[in-house]
């Protein structure tokens, strides 16, 4: 049986641990509500643009000319899967699903032998991605600096993508990250972000009215596509971002209640081994004292 | 029938409601959009957007920065980048 000492000792550390993951709990909960509103305030714009690119790209006639950002590359060899985790841990099962949606459908390429690539963006997917894919990373954004989801960092990561793409390293790129649905749902979400995704019905767009272009479809595409990229991450990243300290709350209110469960079974524990010293101590002195 | 307008930027949903004609500052003028006008993407210039939520209110002005109009028969959806 542990000693009396190690088992204070033991009570005591489990007592400061409770109190960090209380601590991170609440600064998560705080956290998370700004997050939340940022991300479900976000939501309108992305679907939006999504809607008018979906339908803009039904309805443009496809030439030789139209963007390829667009179009496609006609191919469908290349994937990229643009996979976005956070920068930190300690949220739960929050990285590792985002992870395992990116590698099922990774395996699923693969077997069907479409070579694939990965970018990553937050340095949770780097370790995952880098063990199970060695020398597949494309490219790894570091947004260690980056303390909230920025536009700029969407904007930069849009173009660097775009550029890649431009340069013909790819043909299709897919989008990997969690879906906030609430402090305790958070759902792991696959996006076509290159070529945009046409909109289903896509095939009688050629009875839809007519659409004035102003100044013309090639202008507004040249300017819509990459926006509708970077928004496409944008929105991501702060989906994310709230998904990741909704994770991260419930995974710390679960820690403090396992370390309350605990530290009330070592304190039981404590107590009797306690009692026993005192009995053992008795018994020796009346023993003792009968002796004489 | 009024006409449905949405103004949305990346950060919120500024308005969505149904109003009586909105002017856009589109890169080649200024239009406005009445309830059933035709289908139409333009990109704009800063500028003023006007609403007009009856025939006869004074219009409300807002300011908007960058982005493009798309009018469809759902109505006319603004998606600037910034406005205020």
């Amino acid at each position: 049986m542990a000693s009396l000492k190690a088992l204070k000792l033991r009570i005591g550390s489990v007592k400061s641990t409770q109190k960090i993951t209380k601590a991170m709990k609440t600064v998560a909960a705080a956290k998370l509500r700004r997050a939340q509103d940022a991300a479900l305030a976000g939501r309108p714009y992305a679907e939006r643009l999504e809607a008018v690119m979906a339908s803009l790209a039904s309805k443009v006639v496809i030439s030789a000319s139209s963007p390829k950002l667009l179009t496609g590359t006609g191919k469908d060899d290349r994937h990229l899967l643009v996979v976005v985790t956070s920068e930190r841990g300690l949220a739960g099962g929050f990285n590792t699903n985002i992870v395992r949606a990116a590698r099922r459908r990774a395996d699923e390429l693969i077997a069907a032998g479409k070579s694939v690539r990965f970018y990553i963006v937050g340095r949770k997917a780097r370790a995952a991605i880098n063990r199970y894919y060695p020398k597949l990373t494309l490219h790894d954004h570091d947004m260690s600096q980056a303390k909230t989801a920025r536009f700029e960092d969407a904007h930069a990561i849009a173009q660097d993508l775009i550029a890649r793409y431009e340069d013909d390293r790819f043909d299709v790129a897919h989008l990997f990250f969690s879906r906030f649905q609430s402090a305790l749902v958070q759902e792991p979400t696959e996006k076509q972000l290159i070529p945009v995704p046409l909109a289903k019905g896509a095939a009688q767009a050629g009875s839809a009215a007519a659409v004035d272009y102003e100044p013309d479809e090639e202008a507004i595409l040249a300017d819509l596509l990459p926006k509708n990229v970077a928004i496409q991450i944008y929105g991501a990243l702060l989906e994310n971002q709230a998904g990741f300290y909704g994770s991260q709350m419930t995974a710390m209110d679960n820690a403090t209640r396992n370390a309350g469960d605990m530290i009330n079974r070592l304190t039981i524990q404590y107590n009797r081994t306690r009692q026993a010293a005192i009995t053992t101590e008795l018994v020796e002195i009346i023993s003792g004292a009968e002796a004489l | 029938m009024p006409l449905h307008f949405e103004l949305v930027t990346p950060e919120k949903l500024v308005r969505s409601e149904g109003v009586y004609m909105v002017t856009v500052p589109g890169t080649e003028g200024d239009f406005g959009v009445l309830e059933g006008h035709s289908p139409l993407v333009s990109t704009l210039r800063d500028g003023d957007l006007l609403v007009f939520v009856t025939q006869a209110a004074q219009p409300a002005t807002i300011r908007v920065q960058g982005g493009f109009a798309e009018v469809n028969e759902r109505g006319l959806t603004v998606l600037a980048e910034r406005a205020e």
